[in-house]
């Protein structure tokens, strides 16, 4: 199957900041994409370049569509949550339901009741009486029973107590994701999205600093654990970051021979916060 | 997908982004001319009352003895004609009311349309969904220029109507037969005049409707201050320099055709009032309608009301072109 999203060369300049640089990435079908950078990285202006809502140079191709000439047929396979609260306030949840039953072709009606079903909502609640956790599960419920092929969500649980957040990824999964479908997803919560993650890109002033799939993170990266006699050795070669706790110091290294640092001390993975804290040092300063 | 089935696609989409403007604006479309119209009715039957206590205290009696009735009963036929056309105007004196509130709510719509859903970013979730921004837009002319004037003609006939049948029912205390006064108004041709004026309020409306669509696409903040501020500045320019003096045209003509056309035109009847041919006179010499569509369509022979579909439409691509690729959700 060919990719998803096709980007080269793809670049954005405002007035007085470049918030894309050049960006060439591909992303497969089937993938859960994490998409992570500091505030201001260029995320937001990537995904929106990709959902046809601002103009770029370059090259982009989604699903087959150029977003900027065919954004209406693009968006009958595209789904995509902004951050909570951009339901409009005065809608109830029964009107949001015909209405996209209505417009959208590939929404199935059923599912979505059966969502709802499950939540405290009621037919006739407007959005500005709900919470924002409950707006995000309408949300959620609108989009999951939407068969789209690619979902993208730009910080979909900001702001939700951690109930709601746990249940909005635990819903993606078990209810919607399988291998037609690809979901991008941006979040300053690392933590709570890296073990659904199967791809990781960081971005960084507009370019992107990392792009693996979990799995190859995992043999790249190693974090070891060294005791204080050992860690002018583990200096040597070069980490990308230290850490000190409990006396001891975690060194990340990025490419290191992992026999070599096991001989150092105990080698674990890092984790994605870790290794975004590693990679962006130095980012606002 | 062929031509076909994407035709009835857009047509749906169009008729439901209809609908959702009709549930996020009910307040404007429906309840301020029903509330409007409510008002109109209670303040008529006070002032009846009014009348009746202050005629019942000064010991009036208007045709206890029958008397009215024999006064109608004396009319010839043009007398007669006369008291349909009084009839006619009360209905239509409803409707006066509520056109001054209908352009209120239209120039209010058309300013936040496209402007409310970028500032509370809602614009983001109906952006979220396969329907494109010409349907979008086209939905909110056919709202503003279509939906909204149904409504507010449709509750003025029935205000209208009840209008009418509270002034028969007072006239029937005065010994006054009821079905014979309302035999002689012409309640069918009213509603037929109003309808009828429709489609020309919506071409007369198109460049005001265009330029306050424009400018709720294209302001990133207070799109009033700029509808209103960019033509009447303009307006100023104009007469400062006497640039309308290269076109041997004086500066009153700017500020007509072109600042008043702007703000003004979904005002209805704003067309006939001040069109440049005057086509109607409010003042009905033969006593048959001060509506009538042979008159009030007089308006669409004239370069005026197209000249400003033009600009209309013209503005409203610009409005289709700024929702697609104004970029600050």
């Amino acid at each position: 199957m060919s990719a998803v999203i096709t980007a080269s060369r793809l670049g954005k300049r405002y007035k007085t900041s470049v918030a894309l640089d050049d960006v060439s990435f591909q992303i497969e079908p089937g993938r859960i994409v994490g998409l992570i950078g500091p505030n201001g990285a260029g995320k937001t202006t990537a995904l929106k370049a990709i959902l046809g809502l601002t103009d770029f140079t370059g090259e982009l191709n989604v699903l087959g569509y150029d977003p900027r000439k065919q954004r209406d047929k693009l968006m009958g396979d595209v789904c995509f949550i902004a951050d909570v609260a951009v339901l409009p306030r005065w809608i109830k949840v029964s009107q949001a339901v015909d209405f996209v039953a209505n417009v959208h072709p590939r929404f199935d009606r059923k599912k979505c009741e059966a969502f709802l079903a499950r939540t405290k909502l009621q037919p006739n609640q407007r959005v500005r009486q709900m919470s924002k956790g409950m707006i995000v599960q309408l949300h959620l419920a609108l989009v999951m029973a939407i068969d789209a092929r690619l979902l993208i969500l730009d910080e979909p649980t900001l702001g939700l107590d951690i109930l709601y957040r746990k249940q909005f990824y635990q819903n993606l999964l078990e209810d919607y994701f399988d291998e037609n479908k690809t979901i991008i997803v941006t979040t300053h919560q690392v933590e709570e999205v890296e073990h659904i993650l199967t791809d990781l890109m960081f971005i960084r002033d507009g370019r992107i600093v990392l792009d693996a799939d979990m799995d190859a993170v995992g043999e790249r990266f190693i974090e070891v654990m060294v005791n204080a006699d050992q860690a002018d050795v583990a200096r040597a070669l070069k980490p990308i970051d230290e850490r000190q706790v409990f006396g001891k110091s975690i060194f990340l290294f990025d490419g290191a021979s992992r026999a070599t640092l096991e001989g150092l001390g105990e080698i674990r993975r890092p984790s994605v916060s870790d290794l975004f804290v590693a990679t962006m040092k130095g980012t606002y300063a | 997908m062929n031509t076909q089935t994407l035709k009835n696609q857009t047509l749906n989409n169009v008729y439901w982004l209809v609908k959702r403007e009709y549930w996020e604006h009910r307040g404007g479309f429906f309840w301020a001319p029903v509330i409007t119209g409510g008002i109109f009715l209670l303040l008529n039957i006070m002032g009846i009352i009014t009348a009746e206590v202050l005629g019942a205290r000064n010991g009036i009696n208007l045709g206890a003895s029958g008397g009215l009735q024999h006064v109608i009963a004396d009319m010839d036929a043009g007398d007669l004609s006369q008291v349909g056309f009084a009839l006619d105007v009360a209905m239509y004196s409803a409707m006066g009311l509520l056109v001054v509130v209908l352009g209120f709510v239209v120039f209010f719509y058309c300013l936040g349309a496209l402007y409310d859903d970028r500032r509370d970013r809602s614009i983001l979730f109906w952006k979220s969904l396969p329907v494109s921004d010409t349907s979008t837009v086209l939905s909110k002319v056919i709202s503003a220029t279509v939906l909204a004037p149904i409504i507010a003609v449709v509750v003025g006939i029935v205000v209208g109507m009840l209008q009418l049948l509270i002034l028969a029912v007072t006239l029937s205390f005065h010994g006054v037969n009821v079905w014979q006064l309302l035999l002689l108004a012409h309640p069918f041709r009213v509603m037929f005049n109003l309808i009828g004026y429709i489609p020309l309020y919506a071409l007369w409306a198109a460049p005001a409707v265009g330029w306050l669509l424009i400018c709720s696409a294209w302001s990133r903040s207070k799109p009033f201050l700029w509808a209103v501020a960019l033509p009447v500045g303009t307006g100023l320019l104009v007469a400062w320099f006497g640039i309308m003096g290269l076109f041997n045209l004086p500066t009153a003509w700017f500020w007509k055709n072109v600042v008043l056309r702007a703000l003004l035109s979904v005002f209805p009847g704003t067309g006939n009032l001040f069109g440049s041919h005057n086509t109607v006179a409010f003042v009905s010499s033969n006593g048959t309608d001060v509506l009538d569509l042979a008159q009030t369509w007089h308006l669409a022979a004239t370069p005026d009301l197209w000249i400003g579909v033009v600009a209309g439409v013209a503005l409203l691509a610009g409005a289709i072109w700024f929702r697609r690729w104004r970029d600050d959700a």
